[in-house]
């Protein structure tokens, strides 16, 4: 690695707009924001966290980010092994496939993720086949070492997914996205489908990875104390919008926008004579399609003014990296999470 | 992060558990299916009838179009499995016919004295065994007489000819049509239920608008209007193919909306779009992500679809509206037994109701069972 890390990946403006269409003739009446202008950055063997309560657009930013959906407007910028810049957003579909082997996907549900009907060779080995790795042996050799990198067995390579658990497919489904030896690896929620302790295990493995083959996470999750234990910086989604993104250990302690303070407040400390101070915010989470005026979480804040209600706030810079999208992030002293209670999966 | 617990320890497994580990899709399916005993026996079933069908002429006693007025209506024969001496020679009792002077009727009489023995292997009328060997062997026989005193498991009919060797000639008329009706839908289904599903947007609100429109149309009037346009002077294969096709025309649409249903969901699912994000084409994912995925349920679907077309063809027959005589199928032997002339002094014609049955109820078993098989995941 440099000693300056590049940024790797550059999102500007990012919208994805779902068009509602009713009646006979599909007439498009609305649009469904579920991304709206989103912009942030990752560095070189970097880990960036999106979290965010469901329906927040955070999957729909990492998909676009792979295009496996196109987005409505604005730029991705991706470097690729050779230094240039590409704008992932605007390439034509063909001319995606050399970027395909660079970036690559860990899905949150392992049952799904993998084809049931194919060997664990025949689907680690894929992404290999499709990228012309014609060598039937070469295509072996390369998923015994995958395995090995993922703790498995080499034994179980004729296995069937049905063969294995939770936590294994996951693994599995882990190889498959190193195969073609990716610089940034987009984890869609890669442990919240599994147990807890199973859970640990294989988040200590991504972050052992990472440190081997110096990759870049994107990290999409909407378990904290997950996020707190993986992630450099973290960025906070709320319909549509980021509305905080900083630096990890500053964000938990000295959140900038309420409704951090409200996700962090809904943290479980695992202490039973402890009293936690629970946030909840009032109401129901915005609608994507018609979202309130001036802050979209003026509605559900506790701290707001007139002011929130009809002026949009930007995403401005606090001190050192911090960015929250806040009208009173300088005046409002909110809570963070209180230190001496490590995480649940350290 | 070094305190990973390590799953790469040497693996315990027993050879049964291994064995589970690696077995396929086909082996798993069948697995399951084995522990549906019902739908094990239908299978046996339906086997047993494709085979009669295949077997047909070689079953059948006596030529299934060759008319006698002189053994009209001729019951059910009996037959005695032993002889006087006690030995087993299974024979049946000469017949005469006799008119009955009240009611003018053929009044047929046993001859106890007269035994005619049954044979296995004997020669009989010439056909092709599977349409391609010229043989005249059939299995059953009678070692001699007259063609007016063959042997006449199920009776005859009112132009004396003999049932059983029809019912095994309509046996295979009617599940080969079947099977043909099937292949036609199967394709029309996949290919354009396929397009439906794969492709979205106005293709799939056109294709769905022209299924919705031919379900909603009454079948029976539509099969009678299409069969009226048939024209008389077609061969009895001509009539037989369009049948089939009018059958099928209904048939195609309810196997579209399946592969439909299974395209979009598998559309949706994470190892297809992991497939895509490795930059697989979409050919290698249809062809082995997706139609893998749902080639089980097509086979389910055809087991089920099988029945209604063998259904449809004894309808259309029976009304009349199907296959013509001198064609034989289920449906053209029913007819035989419509009247109550026929039904009160032949009730043996109504017979052929009895495979009908059989073979629809064992289809929709093995259907059923195979659709619990097929998702060993489910």
């Amino acid at each position: 690695m440099t000693a300056e890390p590049q940024t790797i990946l550059e999102v500007e403006g990012l919208r994805k707009w779902f068009p509602i269409s009713r009646g006979l003739l599909r007439r498009v009446v609305g649009h469904v924001r579920a991304v709206d202008d989103v912009t942030f950055s990752i560095k070189h063997g970097e880990t960036l966290s999106l979290v965010g309560e469901s329906g927040c657009g955070k999957t729909t930013t990492s998909r676009c980010i792979l295009r496996a959906l196109t987005p409505t407007d604005g730029a991705i910028r991706f470097r690729t092994e050779t230094g240039e810049q590409v704008d992932v957003a605007k390439l034509p579909k063909a001319g995606l496939r050399p970027l395909r082997r660079q970036m690559q996907m860990i899905f949150q549900d392992p049952f799904s993720s993998l084809n049931p009907r194919m060997t664990i060779t025949d689907i680690i080995a894929e992404p290999l086949l499709v990228n012309g790795v014609r060598d039937l042996e070469t295509r072996r050799r390369r998923v015994r070492e995958l395995l090995d990198l993922v703790q498995l067995p080499a034994a179980y390579m004729n296995r069937f997914p049905h063969a294995f658990s939770g936590g294994q497919r996951q693994r599995i489904g882990i190889a498959r996205a190193l195969a073609l030896n990716p610089a940034l690896i987009v984890a869609d929620e890669p442990v919240s489908a599994l147990d807890v302790s199973v859970q640990a295990q294989v988040v200590n493995l991504l972050l052992d990875l990472q440190d081997r083959l110096g990759l870049s996470y994107l990290f999409v999750a909407h378990d904290l104390s997950v996020v707190k234990h993986v992630s450099d910086r973290v960025a906070v989604m709320y319909v549509g919008k980021i509305v905080e993104l900083a630096p990890t250990a500053d964000l938990f302690t000295r959140p900038r926008h309420p409704y951090t303070e409200a996700l962090l407040s809904a943290v479980p400390v695992p202490d039973p004579r402890r009293r936690t101070g629970r946030i909840v915010p009032l109401g129901e989470v915005a609608d994507p399609a018609n979202p309130p005026s001036g802050c979209h979480f003026h509605p559900r804040c506790r701290y707001a003014v007139e002011r929130c209600r009809v002026e949009i706030p930007a995403l401005r810079p606090m001190a050192d990296d911090h960015l929250a999208r806040c009208h009173l992030a300088e005046e409002l002293n909110l809570a963070g999470v209180q230190e001496g209670h490590p995480p649940a999966t350290t | 992060m070094s305190a990973a617990i390590s799953t790469a320890a040497a693996p315990v497994t027993t050879a049964a558990e291994e064995k589970v580990a690696v077995a396929t899709q086909l082996q798993l399916t069948w697995w399951r299916f084995r522990r549906h005993k019902v739908a094990v026996a239908s299978g046996v079933i339906v086997l047993f009838f494709y085979l009669v069908a295949v077997l047909a002429d070689f079953l059948a006693t006596n030529d299934p179009y060759a008319t006698l007025a002189a053994r009209s209506y001729i019951p059910p024969q009996e037959i005695h499995w032993f002889d006087a001496d006690g030995s087993f020679r299974p024979h049946v009792f000469a017949l005469e016919g006799k008119r009955d002077m009240k009611t003018f009727r053929l009044v047929y009489v046993a001859d106890p004295e007269d035994k005619r023995y049954l044979e296995l292997f004997v020669d009989g009328y010439p056909y092709r065994l599977l349409g391609l060997f010229e043989t005249n062997l059939h299995l059953l026989g009678l070692d001699r007489g007259a063609p007016e005193e063959a042997l006449f498991l199920l009776g005859t009919d009112q132009l004396g000819r003999d049932f059983w060797s029809r019912l095994v000639l309509a046996t295979r008329t009617s599940l080969f049509i079947g099977l043909a009706g099937v292949a036609i839908s199967l394709f029309l289904g996949v290919l354009l239920g396929g397009i439906s599903g794969m492709y979205g947007g106005w293709i799939d609100t056109v294709i769905q608008r022209v299924i919705e429109i031919l379900r909603s149309i009454p079948t029976i009037p539509l099969w009678m209007g299409l069969a009226a346009a048939l024209p008389a002077t077609w061969s009895v294969l001509q009539v037989y193919l369009a049948i089939t096709v009018i059958i099928s025309l209904i048939g195609w649409t309810e196997l579209a909306r399946v592969v439909r249903g299974r395209f979009l969901s598998l559309r949706e699912e994470d190892f297809v779009m992991a497939a895509e994000l490795a930059g697989a084409s979409q050919l290698r994912i249809i062809f082995r992500h997706m139609v893998p995925s749902f080639l089980s349920h097509i086979i389910a679907a055809v087991s089920l679809a099988l029945p209604a077309m063998i259904i449809s063809e004894t309808t259309l027959s029976f009304l009349g509206l199907g296959l013509r005589p001198p064609a034989i199928s289920w449906g053209v032997l029913l007819q035989d037994a419509q009247n109550i002339q026929a039904l009160a002094i032949a009730p043996w014609l109504l017979m052929a109701a009895i495979p009908v049955i059989v073979v629809i109820l064992a289809f929709n078993f093995l259907g059923d069972g195979l659709r619990d098989a097929a998702d060993p995941y489910g």
